[in-house]
């Protein structure tokens, strides 16, 4: 259980950026899954059932950190949100280094479907096989996610 | 820019998540692809840089106190449930039997009470309605089983 516990904050926090709402929603996370155990499905694992929790809660809290940053009600069919770059601040990364910070607040930037294959990549080191099973996809979009979301990290780098 | 059709070896290749059969092939339009060649050496940098990029750890105590966390946050949510439901049943009994002892106190005018059994009826048809509505939308909805 330990493994998950540092894999949810680590996924949260690579999704909004930030330490306290990482811990925060990576708790909640769960919660919910404590409260809705019965649904996972036999023979598909328990993480990439979690990981969808995970992920609606971070979505859904970079929503309302959007709606309250530009105080106005936001409408239905919305695209998912970009976090806020401000929240990926340097002092979540090791090392004081202008290229690595450049480059946190680059993924921050990124759309979160580009940035939750960047996370899981680099920060928690899954294979492509992983990832697809976390993300309910096959291996083909995986790298097909991973093309597009280093093609626009690398625009972002160089802007 | 990149061919087409060896988008997903280059990324595959950059991983190592290719196999042996897979690597060779793309090893052999690499020799013979400029474009490719200038790709992956932009993604290997950009690779290497992202690697270096790692997160801090939270202090020990953090980790220590996470499940506890969790633990309080499932027994708070079950106290909440249970002192609500409480609050809720005692509120309607409470609120039925002082109603039961103003319809039946003969001191009370007979105006008061006809409002007062108008107005229970009125809450009682408003709250129906919406239930049924409730019920309606969430039987027809076709995208219920939708995740957000």
């Amino acid at each position: 259980m330990n493994k998950y516990m540092k894999d949810a904050y680590f996924i949260a926090l690579g999704l909004v950026g930030n330490r306290e709402d990482a811990l925060d929603l990576s708790q909640e996370a769960f919660v919910r899954a404590y409260r809705n155990i019965n649904q996972v499905k036999p023979g598909r694992g328990f993480f990439p059932w979690f990981y969808q929790i995970l992920k609606n809660l971070c979505i859904s809290h970079l929503r309302k950190r959007k709606r309250s940053q530009a105080g106005s009600l936001d409408v239905e069919g919305r695209p998912e949100p970009a976090a806020s770059v401000d929240e990926f601040s340097p002092d979540t990364v090791v090392g004081k280094d202008e290229t690595k910070n450049e480059v946190w607040k680059a993924i921050g930037k990124l759309e979160p479907k580009h940035r939750e294959v960047i996370v899981l990549r680099h920060f928690r080191n899954m294979s492509y096989e992983q990832i697809a099973e976390t993300l309910f996809c096959n291996k083909g979009t995986v790298t097909s996610r991973l093309y597009y979301a280093r093609k626009r990290l690398k625009e972002l780098l160089s802007t | 820019m990149v061919c087409e059709d060896y988008k997903d070896q280059l990324m595959g290749y950059l991983d190592n998540e290719l196999s042996d059969q897979q690597r060779r092939r793309f090893e052999e339009h690499l020799a013979g692809c400029s474009d490719c060649t200038a790709e992956l050496e932009e993604f290997k940098k950009l690779k290497a840089i992202t690697d270096e990029v790692s997160l801090v750890e939270p202090e020990e105590r953090i980790w220590q106190e996470y499940w506890s966390g969790i633990y309080n946050r499932i027994e708070r949510g079950i106290g909440w449930i249970m002192f609500s439901v409480a609050a809720i049943a005692l509120s309607i009994y409470g609120g039925f039997r002082a109603i039961e002892e103003l319809i039946r106190d003969p001191n009370v005018e007979i105006v008061l009470k006809i409002g007062l059994l108008a107005l229970i009826a009125g809450l009682a048809i408003l709250f129906v309605s919406v239930l049924r509505e409730r019920l309606y939308f969430w039987k027809t909805d076709r995208y219920k089983d939708v995740r957000r």
